[in-house]
């Protein structure tokens, strides 16, 4: 079974980086480009039962490691 | 009074962490592995500054997991006198010793420069030996020392005077002109609510000897001596 998670910062948090990335893009001439947010994407073999035990075991590393909930949302996605 | 100072892969400013204790205290601190699941019986914790675990992650992420931690955690619970600067500020706080979270400098620059602190909390075994409103010089060393927290943390930690420091100019004032790096309120170091774990992003062991160009840092170290023996 595989897992996936999506770490982005929360709303109303600086985002220096996303905030260079976007500067770089209109730099490009993508004018278009605003409000880019730079994230994690961590991807996991597990060897859970069944998908609901593993997006719970998944929850937890999130909870204790993988993102810091002061700054950080989590989405959790698990595959078969 | 007894010391301990943590060393983490990774760490860099270890001994000059040890080398300011030792001036103060008149004896070497214990230097404590990162996998040690036990404390030596200490009065006072350093935890340093560098880049524990090449800052994977979250800067300070994974140090705050390390064995020694859940040790640390339980040392501060009774009392003992933890200090967190740079990367140890990263690490406490990223172990929930602190509130709080420190990102990306806002400019994006690792920034590596002597700065002014004003001194805003003294009632405090590290910071009884300056005045209140000093002004003081002491160097700063990072990429990431943005301080965060969201507007209700923010608040509980003004009222109930957990500031210690903020970055200001050399006559003392605080504006965004003299905010380092984006952070909020221009913190530059904050307590915990019993004023007994210290976490700041600038290096007072580094300006801890007249030969180091100035000695603002040494005041902490002693104060920490003189409250503790």
């Amino acid at each position: 079974m595989k897992a996936r998670v999506h770490i982005t910062l929360k709303n109303g948090v600086l985002d220096p980086q996303g905030k260079a990335v976007e500067n770089a893009l209109h730099g490009l001439g993508f004018g278009g480009v605003s409000d880019v947010r730079q994230g994690k994407f961590i991807e996991m073999k597990l060897k859970a039962g069944d998908a609901a035990a593993a997006k719970k075991e998944v929850e937890e590393m999130c909870r204790s490691l993988l993102a810091n909930t002061v700054i950080e949302n989590y989405a959790v996605e698990v595959i078969d | 009074m007894k010391a301990a100072v943590i060393v983490f892969p990774g760490s860099n400013a270890d001994r000059d962490a040890a080398v300011a204790v030792e001036q103060s205290i008149g004896a070497p601190p214990k230097m404590v592995w990162h996998r040690d699941t036990e404390l030596p019986k200490v009065d006072f914790i350093v935890v340093p500054g560098g880049f524990s675990y090449g800052d994977y992650l979250r800067c300070g992420a994974m140090a705050a997991h390390s064995p020694i931690m859940r040790e640390i955690k339980r040392a501060a619970d009774k009392g003992t006198r933890v200090l967190g600067i740079c990367n140890g500020f990263q690490i406490i706080t990223e172990a929930g010793l602190l509130p709080g979270v420190l990102l990306r400098n806002k400019d994006l620059r690792f920034i590596c420069k002597d700065v002014y602190l004003r001194v805003e909390q003294t009632k405090s075994d590290f910071t009884r030996r300056y005045k209140s409103g000093e002004v003081i010089r002491i160097p700063v060393a990072h990429a990431e020392g943005n301080f965060f927290a969201d507007d209700a943390t923010l608040q509980a930690i003004e009222d109930k005077g957990q500031v210690a420091f903020r970055y200001a100019s050399a006559a003392g004032d605080v504006s965004d002109e003299t905010n380092l790096n984006g952070s909020r309120g221009n913190i530059a170091g904050i307590f915990n609510e019993k004023r007994t774990v210290l976490g700041l992003m600038p290096h007072p062991e580094r300006m801890s000897d007249p030969v180091l160009g100035g000695a603002d840092g040494r005041k902490m170290f002693d104060g920490l001596v003189e409250a503790l023996s």
